[in-house]
């Protein structure tokens, strides 16, 4: 099976070996690929019953969980990474969240829809109606994405958290990286994806 | 029985017996020089011993888990909807041993059989045993069926708890634990529970000290009453409201204090029903097992360490309406393994059921437990064996 291709991306950053947290780790498809790869270990967090029976199904060890009730229970430099893909926007605290990520994992990786793609400008500058993209396909009203983010905003938290970006990959709708979306991220990338830790 | 078996059950079973005449030393000091296991068997043990699965019950529960003892049963065994044919625990590729605990009162030694050394019942005069002694007693049968490791432990409630102490005591033998609706202690408020439940016993004439067989009775009031209050902690507050409601048996309101909400008859009933088939002594003992249950007093409170020996894979399930071993205490076990980078998976099951929920064919439990227990095949090498 071929791994989505920002999943492939984020496990070129990960180190062998590494213990993880995937948090809305989803059927479980990046930890069974790191653990198959790179004999990772970890877990995954999701909340979702039906991708939870998947995650087994994969031999994913995955804890049920709803992310916006915090994760408390989990001590502190616990993981070598703290992943979280394409999620990040759908939380009702994300930045509490970053923190969190933080804290539980020695690194953190993220990964979400850049809001600043020239076609959600458009559309909101010229259409004048909110953004519905390929990546972003729901409408105003029934969208899980309360939190949506620009490239630009979202490493201005990071500046503002003292958080060091140590990788970076701007990529286009096929997550690929162009061009454009290395010159001009915030205009031309769809989504991006950032591994980070606190600044020492 | 239903007019014919249902092609998911395991069908006509019947218990067996197997007698230990090795001396088990007890958690309490004292030595049991001899005891004897009923026990029950579902599907057949592969070739290399790999597909076993102990079932531990919980505080009223017995080896009776799934099937039928004859065609004329009401009922079939307590968890016959997880055991059986395609269901999560699949008898197809699982070789299933439920034994009844020592100290319950279903055949195996315990309070209301006789002691060889005196020709009387044991009566009050059995040992409480506890989780440990439980985990001990079972290890030998394990040996005795020619197994060496378990594929699975699994147990709901004070079974849940069974799990956890033989992960702890038997590391090697098991491969999986199934912890489902447990937690890793007891709370003030379940203690309580507990003691209320055997004051009614004890303070019933009829008790006699524990030796009402001698006198040719039972504390059927005391029984009945320990048995109301536990049921009123297996329900949720939500399930007795869509179950009875405020509605009345007569209709109206009689003024007098006979049972006249449906509630009350309800509990009444499971009340009687349960003085007929369980043991008073035993109701003592295995609450008191319960009270007694807490691997982290050895090690200072701390659970992570008291699981340290463990190397099973756990799985832990909750349901959300469970009040009396709640999520949060789920959640404590989880943790504990979380910290200690063992292998666990969690989850949460949503019913509203309440404590009672395990016995349920709820379908995100079947889906979750029944998942997971393909994985224990896999890991066991009996996946091929299946159907």
């Amino acid at each position: 099976m071929n791994l989505r291709r920002d999943l492939e991306l984020i496990a070129d950053w990960i180190r062998p070996g590494s213990h993880i947290l995937d948090l809305a780790c989803g059927d479980g498809t990046l930890l069974a690929h790191l653990h198959g790869t790179k004999g990772c270990t970890g877990y995954g967090l999701e909340i979702d019953s039906d991708n939870i029976a998947r995650c087994i199904a994969r031999g994913v060890d995955v804890i049920q969980t709803d992310l916006d009730r915090g994760l408390q229970e989990f001590r502190s430099d616990g993981f070598d990474y703290v992943v979280m893909t394409q999620s990040l926007q759908a939380l009702h605290f994300p930045d509490r969240i970053l923190e969190e990520m933080l804290r539980i994992g020695r690194e953190a990786v993220t990964s979400f829809p850049n809001m600043g793609h020239w076609k959600c400008r458009a559309q909101l500058a010229v259409a004048g109606h909110m953004p519905v993209t390929r990546a972003l396909p729901h409408r105003w009203y029934n969208t899980p994405n309360i939190h949506l983010c620009t490239v630009h905003d979202f490493e201005r938290l990071c500046a503002e958290r003292r958080y060091e970006v140590l990788e970076r990959a701007a990529v286009d709708r096929h997550h690929r990286s162009t061009t454009g979306t290395r010159l001009l991220p915030n205009l031309f990338a769809e989504s991006a994806l950032y591994r980070f830790r606190r600044a020492a | 029985m239903p007019e014919t078996i249902p092609s998911d059950s395991v069908g006509l079973v019947e218990p067996r017996r197997l007698s230990f005449d090795e001396p088990l030393p007890l958690d309490c000091g004292r030595t049991l020089e001899r005891y004897e296991l009923v026990y029950e068997t579902y599907g057949e043990l592969d070739a290399d011993a790999s597909n076993a699965i102990l079932i531990c019950h919980a505080l009223s529960g017995d080896h009776h888990a799934a099937g039928y003892h004859a065609p004329s049963d009401r009922k079939p065994g307590w968890w016959e909807a997880c055991i059986g044919p395609g269901k999560p625990i699949d008898t197809r590729r699982f070789f299933v041993v439920s034994p009844n605990n020592i100290g319950s009162c279903k055949g195996s030694t315990g309070p209301n059989t006789i002691n060889p050394d005196s020709g009387q019942y044991y009566g009050p005069d059995f040992p409480i045993v506890t989780c440990g002694d439980w985990a001990r007693s079972q290890e030998r049968l394990m040996r005795a069926l020619g197994i060496e490791r378990w594929a699975a432990v699994v147990g709901p409630s004070l079974g849940g708890m069974q799990v956890m102490q033989w992960a702890i005591d038997f590391p090697d033998a098991l491969r999986h634990a199934i912890v489902i609706a447990a937690a890793p202690k007891l709370s003030a408020q379940n203690i309580a529970f507990n003691e209320v439940a055997r004051q009614a016993i004890t303070s019933d004439p009829d008790f006699h000290e524990g030796r009402f067989y001698e006198h040719d009775t039972i504390p059927r009031r005391g029984l009945m009453l320990a048995r109301m209050l536990g049921h009123i902690t297996y329900l949720s507050d939500e399930a007795m409201r869509a179950k009875f409601g405020r509605e009345l048996r007569g209709g109206r309101l009689g003024y007098s204090f006979d049972s006249e909400f449906q509630i009350e008859s309800y509990l009444r009933y499971q009340g009687r029903q349960f003085v007929d088939r369980f043991d008073a002594n035993s109701y003592l003992l295995m609450t008191k097992s319960l009270d007694y249950f807490d691997p982290a007093a050895r090690t200072g409170d701390d659970l992570t360490t008291a699981l340290a020996p463990a190397t099973a894979r756990f799985l832990v399930l909750s349901f959300t309406s469970d009040w009396r071993f709640s999520p949060a205490r789920s959640r404590e076990i989880v943790k504990a393994l979380l910290d200690s980078h063992k292998r666990v998976t969690y989850a949460e099951i949503d019913a509203d059921h309440g404590h009672d929920a395990f016995l349920m064919p709820i379908p995100q439990y079947l889906g979750v437990f029944g998942a997971y227990m393909e994985r224990v095949a896999a890991d066991s090498g009996s996946a091929e064996a299946a159907a």
